[in-house]
This record gives C-alpha cells, structure tokens and sequence, in this order.
C-alpha cells in the first residue's frame, strides 16, 4: 500500500497514473511551489517534478513577500495547489483527483538520477532573502533510507499520520520520503485538532506510526481524546520535554524517537528522550567545533553546513543539544532569525528605527512557542497598519507581541540593543525596589 | 502545544477556586467569559471586552495564528468538554469570529 487517503487505500499502480496526470499538468514550468494540503496530492505533484526534470521549491513560509522574492529566483515558476481559492500571486496550476482515478497495470519503480537537483530549500537568511539550499535527489533520499535502521521504521509497512506540512523537510523527509522509499503507506490527511489526529489514526491498520511535534504532541495529551493503539511516535523541531516523553509513551503504549535535523542537513541525529539525553549522530556525519560554531559534514551533507544550535560533543557520534544561539527564532517549528526579522521591520516606510526582541527569557520552559516582540520608532504610523504591513513580510508566528511603539530604542552608551533592555520595555514595572 | 508566551500563563483549569457553575449561562453570558477564556489563555494585551464578536479572530482580525488556535481548542476542550474537528470548524467557520466560536461552544458543551 502507497497511501491513505479518506480511509481508502491507494496501490503504487494508481500512484504512478496519478503522477503522470500530474506531469502532463504542470506543463513546461521548470520550478514548482507545491502547496498541496492534501498529503497525497502533495506526494503525487512532488513525484512528478522527480520524473520530468523539474525541481520543486520550498520556501519557509508564504507570505507575499517571500513569493515575490521566489519568483525572482526561478521567473518560470508556478504554483501547484489543491485549493480552488489559493490566493498565492503565482501562475497556478491545479492539481485535483477527480481527473486522475487511471491506473498503471504493471507499475515499475522510476529511477532518478541520485546527483540530479531535486528542491531548492529555503532558510529566511539575515539579510531579507530567503537562502536556496540545492537538494539533490542523493542527498534528500541518504539519510531517509537510514531510517528502517535508525528509527525501527523495517521490518513491516507502516501507516504514517502526520502532524506537520509536507512542505519543510521534517514532512518531507518523515511524511513523504520514508513512505515512498521504505515502503511505507502515508496519510493524506493533515489533522490538525486532537480529535482530528485520533480519528485519523483510527482509520489506518496497524502498524501505526505518528509524526509530530512538541506543540502538537502537548495538545493531544492536554485534551484527553482516547487514541488508538500506536507503534512509534517521532517528534522534532524542538527539544521534547522528559516529562511530555514519558506521557506520550505511556498513553500511546510505544517508543518516542526525537530526530535533530535541520533544513540545511536534513535529519542527522536521533534519540529517545525517555532513555537518555544524548543525541546519536546517523552513520557517517561527523560533527567538528570551529570556535564556538558546529559545522557538520559527511554521511549524507555532501558540503559544510554550519548548525545554528549549541552542541556539546560528547563522543565520536554523540552530542548533546545546550541551547539555541541567540540570534535565532524557532517557534513552533518554524525558523527564523532576529537579524531577518530586524531587516523586514526596518524596510516599512515610515519606520526610523526598531527591533525584534525574545518576549521571554530563553529557554525557557515553553521555550518552543516562547514568541517575539518588537519594538519600533515610527511616528507617523499606528500599531494597526505596521502590523498590516509586517503580515506582508513575515510568518504569522513571528508577528510581535507585543509591537511597542517608542520614541527611541534603548541603546546602550556603545549604541548596542541589548535584549534585556527592549525585554524591559515591554514588562511592566515592578512597584517595589528591591533592597540589599 | 504551546502555552503562550508567557510562564505567567495559568491554564483555567490550575486555578486553585472552582469555576463558577455555567450549564444554565445563555450565549450572551458565554460571550464575555470566552473572551476572558482567549485573552487569559493566549495571554493577549487587549482587554477581553474590546474584541469585536464579529470579526474574524485569525489573519486580519484579532491576529491569531493556528498555534493560538490550537491553544484555544485545547481550553474549550478542557472547559467545556468541547473537541474541535476540522470539519465542524470549516462548515461552520467557527473561528470566522468570536460570535461563532461562542455559538458553537453554546450548542455542544458538555459541561
């Protein structure tokens, strides 16, 4: 079984139709922006950029001025999408099942040329474009074929329910990837409430397997929905807590994995946090220091990547995870940066100075959400329409809050921002000094 | 999922006094207690009584996301014994405003 989708199973022979439709669909387009909802379609439009040659792109996020800047970076490139509304300023090219329901008598399984470019992956960058990362087809796939090994993902067909979108490299790898390439079956639907994640999982056979994340995963206990019986729950892009590990294990009676990747990497590292803190590098990579940063290399990183978290190595193929670097903005799973977001407050006309700022003190216990504010000196705008215009320009989750309007920043004598200093600003006073 | 911003954040269900008794509160009563329910849980720096009933409590309205949709599913779920699905959420464009959520919340409870 290939796929899920609304309790029905979908065989590789109408899989390989479907993804010929899809072909023939997207026409002469080299570049694609998927943005299927709808797993299933996703997998198939993805399939058929694999299959003639053109090369999909995923940027972090879609807002307007994000799209602009991806149709400068590819000019030909269209958006494939199930949604009859999609407001997405692209050429839009749809993708729908109603026209696709052939079936292929005696499927084979395509090859792919392992060195050609299958995606550019975008990370947000520092200076407000968005940073193209070339995956080619060797590098997406590596360390998903790792996965029977390193995750227990072998020995029989999995159902995989997914939490996350498809469209980021911990869907695409866990979602889409691992199914089509292990032999696993994916899900087309993305539940999104509790109840929506336990009917899912209800509709598939065993083995069960669920990919989330913390915020997710905290959901789902904190509601109380009976779930049915699981085989393996994987989580990433945040530290999970122990103690909503242990939660999970207990209530879905099976293993939780936490896989560490990044959208530069793709998944490198492994761990079940009810066992032990330390994180299990997957075969081959090989972390080194240069300074206080962590470059990665080798096993499936075919070049030097800098990773934008704290690590401690702790043995050859071990390390463990101390923290973030200050500069960077992980809320719920997505990633950014301060200095990105700095540069879009700064490009509103009308704004003479600001900057974004960690509302809450980091790491924190829900240091996963934990959100930003921002401070800006804009006198001749309201809160109301800078925050229209930021929407423009950023994810929703890095919107601030709060968004203070000020005089001026508080500069230290240097000129510095320190974080403390715009932290302070947005928090009441205390009444009372404290006294030695 | 995420408990806002803040460690300030208290979910209604730690309060330390029982919450008061509300299976007999028409919508009109519902209304200003899940706009307390939204600005406490999401930890908003409005004042529950200044948010529109009619407009759209994502995107362009009050500005929620589906992180703070999802903290608000998990709220209801706990106070009223109310689980969201997308379905009902779509058909009935619940989260189209604060009027809706309420009526549905109303409709459904069961506690």
């Amino acid at each position: 079984m290939l796929a899920y989708r609304r309790g029905q199973p979908i065989r590789a022979g109408q899989f390989l139709a479907d993804v010929a439709q899809g072909v023939s669909a997207l026409g002469s387009a080299s570049h694609v922006l998927n943005v299927c909802a709808d797993r299933y379609l996703f997998a198939v439009g993805f399939a058929a950029c694999l299959l003639s040659g053109k090369v999909s792109l995923l940027p972090p996020t879609h807002t307007a001025e994000v799209i602009r800047q991806l149709s400068e970076f590819a000019p030909d490139v269209v958006c494939l999408t199930d949604a009859p509304d999609c407001d997405i300023d692209l050429p839009h090219v749809a993708l729908t099942l109603d026209a696709t329901m052939g079936r292929v008598a005696t499927p084979a399984v395509p090859q792919i040329d392992a060195a050609r470019a299958a995606a550019f992956v975008f990370t947000s960058g520092s200076t407000g474009t968005p940073v193209p990362h070339r995956k080619t087809w060797s590098s997406l796939t590596a360390d998903v074929r790792e996965a029977p090994a390193r995750l227990g993902l072998g020995a029989r067909p999995c159902a995989i329910v997914a939490t996350v979108p498809p469209q980021h490299m911990y869907g695409l790898e866990n979602s889409i990837l691992v199914a089509l390439l292990n032999g696993h079956a994916l899900c087309a639907e993305r539940p999104f409430y509790p109840a929506d994640i336990a009917a899912v999982l209800a509709g598939v056979p065993r083995p069960r397997v669920l990919v989330s994340t913390p915020v997710h995963l905290r959901t789902l206990m904190g509601s109380g929905v009976e779930l049915p019986p699981l085989d393996l729950v994987i989580s990433a892009t945040a530290p999970l807590a122990v103690q909503l590990a242990l939660e999970v294990e207990a209530r879905c009676d099976c293993e939780l994995l936490e896989i560490y990747g990044t959208t530069e990497t793709g998944q490198i590292a492994s761990r079940r946090p009810t066992a032990g803190a330390e994180w299990r590098l997957w075969p081959g990579v090989v972390l080194s220091k240069r300074g206080e940063e962590t470059w990665v290399l080798g096993g499936h990183v075919e070049e030097p990547k800098r990773l934008y978290d704290v690590l401690e190595l702790t043995g050859k193929d071990t390390f463990m995870l101390q923290g973030r670097i200050a500069d960077l903005v992980n809320i719920a799973g997505k990633r950014s940066s301060l200095a990105y977001l700095n540069h879009q407050l700064n490009s509103i006309p009308g704004v003479l100075d600001g900057a974004f700022f960690h509302a809450d003190e980091p790491d924190g216990e829900r240091a996963d959400v934990a959100r930003v504010g921002a401070c800006a000196v804009a006198p001749g705008l309201d809160a109301t329409g800078l925050m229209a215009q930021l929407r423009q320009r950023i994810d929703p989750v890095f919107l601030p809050r709060p968004l203070l309007l000020v005089e001026r920043l508080p500069r230290n004598s240097t000129g510095k921002l320190l974080q403390a200093a715009l932290r302070a600003l947005a928090t009441p006073q205390p009444k009372t000094t404290r006294v030695k | 999922m995420p408990p806002p911003r803040s460690s300030k954040l208290r979910y209604m269900s730690d309060h330390a006094t029982p919450l008061k008794h509300l299976s007999s509160a028409s919508d009109s009563d519902l209304l200003p207690e899940i706009a307390g329910l939204i600005v406490e849980a999401l930890n908003l720096d409005v004042a529950p009584g200044s948010i529109d009933p009619d407009k759209p409590l994502y995107g362009e309205g009050l500005g929620l996301d589906s992180i703070d949709i999802l903290e608000i599913a998990l709220v209801v779920s706990k106070r009223y014994g109310v689980q969201l699905r997308a379905d009902s959420a779509e058909n009935g464009g619940i989260f189209g405003s604060l009027r809706r959520l309420v009526a549905y919340i109303g409709a459904h409870r069961t506690r």
